[in-house]
Order: C-alpha cells, then structure tokens, then sequence
C-alpha cells in the first residue's frame, strides 16, 4: 500500500459521509425528491413571471430558461459542496472547530468535508434537464468556443458560489450570528444570478458583478451563447471571463477565511 | 523540554451593556504570566479552580489561541505557527467535546483518525490492538458512538488520542462522570501507557485519586496566576492541609477533644459520631486510631482526603 496522503484523507472523509447518508435510504430518496420539487418550483416563478409578460429585460422565455438553467446548476453543485460551511456559528458554539483544529489537516478542509450533501444532486440533475430543454428552444450558433463557454460556465459558476459561501460563512468569525448575513449573500446571489441583470437597478448590478460576482454565472456567459451584445453596455470579453472571476473569488474567500481564522484563534484581526 | 512556557499570557476582551447605548470595554487577562517547562516522561497534573486559566493553557499549549504575549514551544515548535506539524505528535482529549463521528461504529473513528494523520496501516492496526485489549474496548468497537456510555466513549476518545502514538498526551477531565471502575481502568491505562512507552501526560483534574495515582508533579493555577509548582505531598505540607477521621462509637460518648495530634472537628448523633482532623506530617491515622480504641470502642471508621478544591483555597488562605 502507498505511503498514506493528504488527498487520501480527505477522501476517506467525503467516502464516510456519503456512505453514512446512502445508510437511510428512504429519508435519502425523500430529500433527493424534495429537491427536485424545489427545483421544479424555483423553475416555475419564472414560468409565471412569462405567462404575464413576453419579455423580461429584453429577453425572452427561452432565454431566461437559459440563464435560470445555468444559475441553479452552478448553485446546487456548490450547495452540495461546499453548503453546510454556513453551520459555522454552530460548529464554534459546539466546539468542534477547536477538535479540527487538533487534527493535522486544514480547519476550512475539515469543515467542509464534514458533510457532502448528495441530495442536492437532485437539483442539479433537474436543473441540467431545464438547460438542455432551453439550449434545444433558443438558438445557439455552435462552435467550439460556444460549446466549451457552455461546459465551463457551471464549473466556474459552483466555484464562484463555493466561495461566496466560504467568505460569507467566516464572517461568523466577527459576528456570532453572522448567518442571516450569510444568507443574504448566499442566496440573494443565487436568486438573482438567475434573472437577466437588465431588470435590476445599477446599484444591485454593479455589487452582484464586480462585489460578488454572481453575473459571471449566468447572464454575462449566456449572452455570449446567445450572441448578443449586452443591452447594457458591459464589454463582449467579460462573458467570457467566468473561470478569471471564479479565480478571484477563491482568492477573496481564502484570504477573508485566513483571516477569520486568526481572529478566532485570536491572533488579531 | 517536551513543553517550555515562559510568561504566557492571553487577555481576552468583556464588552458589557453600560447604559442604553454606551458600552464598556474590559481587558481580562485570563492566564497572567505563567512560566513552567515538563520534561519527556513526567507525567504533571495542572489542577485549579473553574475560571483560573487551565483551559486557556491548555488551548495555548495545542496551538487553538494564540498567546497576548509571552512564547511557548511544545515538542520544540511554536504551536499556533506549525500547528498542523505539533498535532502529528500530540494527542488531546478534551472530556467535554468529542474527536468521534457520533453516527459512525468506534472503529470507522478510528480508521478515519488514522487517514487523517496518515498512518501506515501496519503502524496503526498493532496500534489500535494494543489499546482495544488493554482498555477492553473490543465490545463496542462496531456500536455507534452516540449509543455508547459515557465511559465507554472517553476510553474510545483516549484510544483515538493515542492512535498516531504521541509524545504528549493532554487531558481535560479525563475521569469527569465516570464510575469509579471506569476511573481506575482510565488510570491503570494511562500508567503503563508512560511507564512503557515514556509518553508525556499533563492532565487537568478535580479529581485527588487521579494525581495520586498518576501525577509525580502538579502546577496550581489560580487566577491566571502559578500558584503552586511541585509534589502533592509538598503542596499538602505548604498548606496544611488535614485528613480527617470519621469513628462511630458502639455508645454515645463525651467528646474526644484531647486525643493527641487532633482537632476535634465535629460531634454527631450525641456522641456516636465523631469527626477528628489530624496533619498527615505530625501524625499518622494509625496513631489516631490506637489512641481513640484505647479509650473508646470503635465500631466503624473512615478516613477522608483533602479535596483539591479545599487545598488550593488553602493556599490563599493560611
């Protein structure tokens, strides 16, 4: 057998936590459906929102589709993830930060390999259902750029979400009960990543690209599948530009994480 | 020096409502320069009262809070800094927050404990063997860890503390809650575990027994101040301290305030009960007892210990 590694460990982590979850089976299969259900009805706001209007900031049913499609893709392989770091406060309060804090690997890793949350599968799959069906009614001009912007955009976009939920939840290190903070960034970021950000006012759109980039998830990569220019202005390169935003949100998050850190350990802010 | 401490202190911050609006700032310093070093293989019991800085030490110690100023070095690195490198070989068992997986069998813990501190599966299985037989954890090796007792957890905490074979084990409360046979079998264990292995231990206890039968040396913390550093005996002699002797009496008799080398403390039930304290360095409760039998026929007797709580507030109130 191979000298033992950090990656083997981490493994060994995630492989326990799946194998303690599939160990209920009936309460897993409901949670999976219950997240298809959540999916199907965040799918439907936007269903109703189109049966009042024929377009919303420009963009018509199929398109928003897209955007939504990608949005809640993003979010749910990030919610699976990385989610459950929003339960800091708690981990602090119970002092398990301090027992991963004994134990020879990162506190971050620990926290979040503590727990994988498989049932969120179940959203990303409908979500993944949602996109094809809105790539099929919208019309993309294929070519490898277009194809390779569409598989990248939910990977960069989880990873953009993983690190909003990371900077986020380490704000429990200032605040105890930072997680309606949390939320607000969070989910309020996911909710809006998935509409047109031609329907918000400049203020909210310029925090949600530039702040948290959550117009890097959808809208600003869906307008380059789309080939259009954007009704607002924002040069054509940034639609591509997901996987540098994705880069430095992991830098943003890691640095706010550190430093939450050695607050907690009290090593000064 | 398996440990070196040298004016360790750790402030930490109180804000306090002071009116409506305005709130005061106050500086506490929970541990206030405190200098000691353990060498490899003592074993030291570091007893206190709630609230006198053990915990803040021990949490220093192990690289979980960063000193307000002062350094301290244990297994010759800097515990905040190489934290990552010093839990590879220290073990720590806090009594009140668990390294276990609740919803996992014993054993899953330990496989997982072993992944993370990558271990050879060699190294760790004899390891795991080892402590299985000496702390008889066999029989709940496979139950989960939230359907096991109190004491069958802490000897699957202290087996998971022990796993990557430290140098240092810290304790926090290890025997708190538990039977008296639990206590004895935690105690035999920890024993041999230094005796064989000369592995380091510095554990925090309420608890006499446990310094007697483990502890060659205690520091006394109080107030985030070292009050004491030494032997038990030595602390025992400084403040006094006094056993006393409980005797029933086959009947009511007057009471015995001039037995030699005793203080009558306290008469019960008209005389059938009596309570003499004497200092373990004047005499002995072999001499008491002679000298009471010789006047008066005993029925039962028993002899009571200095309780810690008792000699450390001694030893600010002689």
């Amino acid at each position: 057998m191979a000298e033992p590694t950090v990656t083997g460990a981490y493994a060994a982590l995630v492989r326990s936590r799946v194998a303690a979850q599939a160990s209920y089976r009936s309460s897993f299969a409901i949670d999976v459906a219950a997240q298809v259900l959540l999916a199907v009805v965040e799918f439907a706001e936007v269903y109703v929102v189109f049966h009042q209007v024929h377009s919303l900031g420009g963009f018509s049913f199929a398109e928003v589709t897209l955007m939504f499609a990608l949005a809640t893709t993003a979010f749910g392989l990030a919610d699976g993830a990385v989610g459950h770091v929003d339960q800091l406060p708690h981990y602090v309060r119970t002092g398990q930060l301090d027992v991963f804090l004994l134990r020879p690997l990162s506190a971050l890793g620990q926290l979040v390999s503590s727990d994988f949350a498989l049932r969120r599968l179940g959203r990303v799959a409908t979500s993944l259902v949602i996109l094809v069906l809105a790539l099929v009614a919208v019309d993309v001009d294929w070519s490898p750029e277009r194809a390779a912007l569409l598989l990248v955009t939910p990977l960069a976009g989880a990873v953009i979400f993983s690190s909003v939920f990371v900077a986020a939840s380490a704000v429990a290190f200032w605040l105890v009960e930072g997680t309606e903070f949390a939320n607000a960034l969070t989910y309020g970021g996911s909710y809006l990543s998935s509409f047109p950000f031609t329907v918000f006012g400049s203020a909210i759109r310029r925090f949600f690209t530039f702040a948290v980039p959550a117009a890097f998830v959808a809208y600003l990569p869906a307008l380059a599948l789309l080939g259009r220019p954007d009704p607002l202005g924002m040069p054509g390169w940034l639609s591509w530009a997901g996987p540098v935003a994705a880069c430095l949100s992991v830098a943003v998050s890691a640095v706010t994480w550190r430093t939450g850190l050695r607050r907690y350990v009290g090593a000064g802010s | 020096m398996i440990v070196e401490a040298s004016d360790l202190r750790r402030d930490f911050v109180v804000r306090r409502k002071a009116g409506r609006l305005r709130r005061t700032r106050d500086v506490v310093a929970a541990v206030d320069g405190i200098s000691f070093s353990i060498g490899a293989g003592e074993c030291v019991g570091y007893i206190g009262a709630n609230g006198a800085g053990k915990s803040t030490t021990i949490k220093m110690l192990t690289g979980i809070l960063v000193p307000t100023s002062g350094t301290v070095r244990v297994c010759g690195l800097d515990p905040v800094r190489q934290r990552t490198s010093l839990a590879r070989r220290i073990g720590v068992v806090f009594g009140q927050r668990s390294q276990l997986w609740w919803d996992l069998p014993l054993r899953e813990s330990f496989r997982l404990l072993a992944a993370i501190h990558r271990l050879p599966a060699l190294q760790w299985r004899d390891r795991l063997d080892e402590c299985v037989a000496l702390l008889e954890t066999g029989p709940f090796l496979e139950t989960p860890v939230r359907q096991l007792s109190l004491g069958q957890r802490m000897r699957g905490e202290v087996t998971a503390a022990l796993l990557h074979s430290p140098e240092l084990l810290v304790l926090d409360e290890p025997t708190i809650g538990l039977d008296l046979l639990s206590k004895e079998r935690l105690r035999a264990f920890l024993a041999r575990e230094r005796r064989e292995r000369g592995t380091t231990i510095l554990l925090t206890t309420h608890d006499l027994p446990d310094i007697e039968r483990l502890c060659d040396r205690i520091l006394v913390v109080d107030h985030g101040r070292m009050a004491f550093d030494g032997t038990l005996p030595g602390l025992i002699e400084r403040v006094g301290a006094e056993r006393v002797l409980i005797i029933d009496l086959m009947e009511p008799e007057p009471a015995l305030f001039d037995v030699p080398g005793t203080t009558l403390l306290q008469v019960e039930a008209g005389g059938l009960r009596q309570h003499l304290a004497f200092r373990p360095e004047q005499t002995t409760a072999a001499e008491v007892v002679a000298a009471v039998s010789a006047r008066v026929a005993l029925r039962d007797l028993a002899v009571t210990e200095p309780d810690i709580e008792d000699v450390v507030r001694r030893l600010y109130q002689p």
